[in-house]
């Protein structure tokens, strides 16, 4: 368990980050109003592979050796998957992923 | 019994603020008790939540903070993480009204509250005559949406036994679930190809540092790409 120095450390880290980046642009860019080509492209290509990058960090674990902790993994993301497609509505996709996650590794692939 | 002007605009302004909230808080709210359960279960004290959610208020980075705190990540790797997660916000600056939010404690909480939900509610155009008031108590209510669902979620957390495991997933369905909108919106699977071909790659050579070495890889190749369409600017 990390210690409580550590942690502090690492939100005000997350913190400083964080602010500055809502807070500084309305020094830096606001006097533009109109974000220059570059900034323009990152601002759409970034959010998404950002997001895939992350999906793919938290499934970094994943082995289809270990089939106890792979299938509850396969299908609850098969059903987030489909959900979404179908209602997107991301707060019932979450809940209904994690919902099946949970339901199958806590039963059926719970460890011994 | 008459009120004055500046009072009955200042109770509408509450109420205006209040019902602007009300749509984003009926998702910041359950998402915020999701991440409170996580906190408790993966071992840290509630207060923790409380510290998060209040503190750092940027949902997609606290559920990957609790992860890399965990895993004891080097604090560097949390600062670039933190940058990238959150790099969208510098374009929220171009529209939000922080003209209107006058004195500089008002403007350093607005600034500092400035979240997906807080600019998606000021992204209209009407939004840039909104009293300074309204806008300040927007952000407020949110704020406490999250923050309150997510110490909720970690008193609630404890209570829920050890035995029942894989919450985590909600991570993962996060994710998973922002990628597929963001996909949506843009129709460019090129990007989504590219960044997952960057995670596999930082996955198989790197996977200790998999994030950062991922970030680096994407970083890298979308500079590249832009360099390579401009010099062709019929692909433009």
């Amino acid at each position: 368990m990390p210690d409580a120095g550590y942690l502090i450390a690492a939100v005000a880290i997350a913190v400083i980050v964080t602010w500055t980046l809502r807070a500084v642009p309305f020094v830096v860019l606001s006097p533009l109003r109109s974000s220059p080509p570059l900034i323009a492209y990152l601002n759409t290509a970034m959010p998404m592979g950002v997001m895939v990058i992350l999906a793919t960090y938290t499934l970094r674990a994943f082995s289809p050796y270990v089939p106890g902790k792979a299938w509850p993994t396969v299908l609850a993301l098969a059903v987030t998957v489909a959900l979404h497609l179908w209602r997107r509505n991301v707060l019932l996709s979450i809940l209904a992923g994690t919902a099946v996650h949970v339901a199958l590794a806590s039963t059926v692939f719970a460890p011994p | 019994m008459p009120t004055s002007p500046s009072e009955s605009s200042r109770t509408n302004d509450l109420a205006l603020a209040l019902k602007d909230s009300g749509s984003v808080g009926l998702g910041a709210f359950p998402m915020g008790v999701a991440f409170g359960v996580l906190v408790v279960h993966s071992g840290l004290r509630w207060w923790w939540a409380s510290v998060f959610s209040g503190f750092i208020y940027a949902g997609s980075l606290e559920f990957l903070l609790l992860g890399l705190v965990l895993a004891t990540a080097p604090l560097a790797s949390i600062a670039v993480t933190a940058f990238l997660v959150n790099f969208r916000h510098i374009f929220y600056s171009l529209s939000f009204p922080l003209h209107r939010v006058h004195g500089p404690l008002a403007k350093a909480y607005s600034t500092f509250a400035l979240s997906d939900e807080a600019y998606a509610v000021t992204a209209s155009a009407a939004a840039q005559r909104f009293a300074r008031r309204r806008i300040l108590w927007l952000q407020v209510f949110i704020h406490l949406y999250w923050a309150g669902g997510a110490t909720t979620g970690a008193l609630l957390g404890s209570v829920i036994p050890a035995s029942v495991t894989g919450l985590d997933f909600a991570v993962t369905a996060l994710f998973t679930v922002l990628a597929i909108d963001a996909l949506r919106a843009r129709r460019d699977i090129r990007t989504a190809v590219l960044a997952a071909g960057c995670a596999l790659i930082a996955r198989c050579v790197f996977p200790g540092q998999l994030l950062l070495v991922a970030f680096v890889l994407f970083t890298g190749a979308l500079l590249t790409r832009y360099a390579l369409v401009r010099k062709k600017p019929e692909h433009a």
